[in-house]
């Protein structure tokens, strides 16, 4: 049987993966590439810790990462569309190009 | 080494190398396709853990839905079919070394708790998790609130997005 520890570093891996995407790529689109991978991670946890809690007739974990999903679909459809929005306006969607902002 | 873990090991070596390609691919259009496969292992991580019914919504709502709206995004606003320039940014290097820290952290902390090496108890004879997720999504004394919440969040999202890709000087 496989323990515990094995689901939680494979979680703690995907998010360091998704957190090295969000950091480091030049596209917005990738970035939320990356916040996906961390999400995905999140789920991995809740319910790695649902499958081996003591009361597995206790719901609370699949329950959480089902309402992550809906967050993570509402997350993903804003924020393309903010992409969009952004690239009919600049014609990028490089982060590093969209510097109103910065003085 | 028993079956059930070096079947864990393959499909966490195939998601942890399908992410990194994700996070590395210089084409996006290429990148968006590792993430299906990212989220495929992901889903059979899931019926791994005996959650069949979060494995399926995986595969639906993911896959289906979320990665298809990225590969849309990518193909409205590309200039051109390539992509030019870096992909990623002069201080990746800082990057990697949060995203590293953040792991080791993690690790750490985790290595400290008194239930890291737990094993699953095996699954009643019987036992039906679908069943008792539907019941906990509508029952009062459980989760009715928190879902209708997100109902409502959901719907908000997707009029402000309808709202923010509209695009006012065409009719």
């Amino acid at each position: 049987m496989v323990p515990l520890s094995w689901y939680l570093l494979l979680a703690a891996a995907l998010f360091g993966i998704g957190l090295f995407g969000v950091l480091v790529r030049r596209n917005a689109i990738a970035v939320l590439l990356g916040i996906e991978l961390m999400l995905n991670a999140v789920n991995i946890n809740l319910v790695s810790f649902w499958r081996y809690s003591d009361v597995l007739t206790s719901m609370s974990g699949q329950v959480f990462s089902i309402i992550v999903f809906a967050v993570a679909a509402a997350e993903v459809s804003v924020g393309l569309a903010l992409v969009i929005s952004v690239y009919r306006r600049r014609n990028t969607v490089i982060a590093d190009e969209l510097d109103m902002l910065k003085w | 080494m028993t079956g059930a873990q070096i079947i864990f090991l393959m499909v966490a070596a195939f998601t942890l190398l399908s992410a990194v390609m994700v996070v590395t691919t210089r084409n996006l259009v290429h990148a968006a396709l590792w993430l299906v496969s990212t989220l495929f292992g992901v889903a059979v991580v899931y019926a791994l853990l005996n959650a069949n019914f979060i494995a399926v919504v995986q595969v639906v709502v993911y896959i289906g839905a979320i990665a298809i709206l990225f590969i849309f995004a990518v193909m409205l606003t590309r200039k051109d079919m390539r992509d030019s320039g870096p992909q990623i940014n002069k201080n990746w290097w800082a990057g990697a070394l949060v995203a590293m820290l953040t792991f080791a952290g993690l690790a750490f902390l985790l290595s400290g708790w008194s239930g890291f090496s737990k094993t699953a108890a095996e699954l009643p004879a019987g036992f039906d998790s679908i069943s008792l997720l539907g019941e906990s999504l509508v029952s009062p004394e459980a989760y009715v609130l928190p879902f209708e919440v997100a109902s409502v969040l959901l719907l908000a999202a997707l009029v402000g997005a309808v709202y923010v890709a509209f695009n006012p000087s065409k009719k």
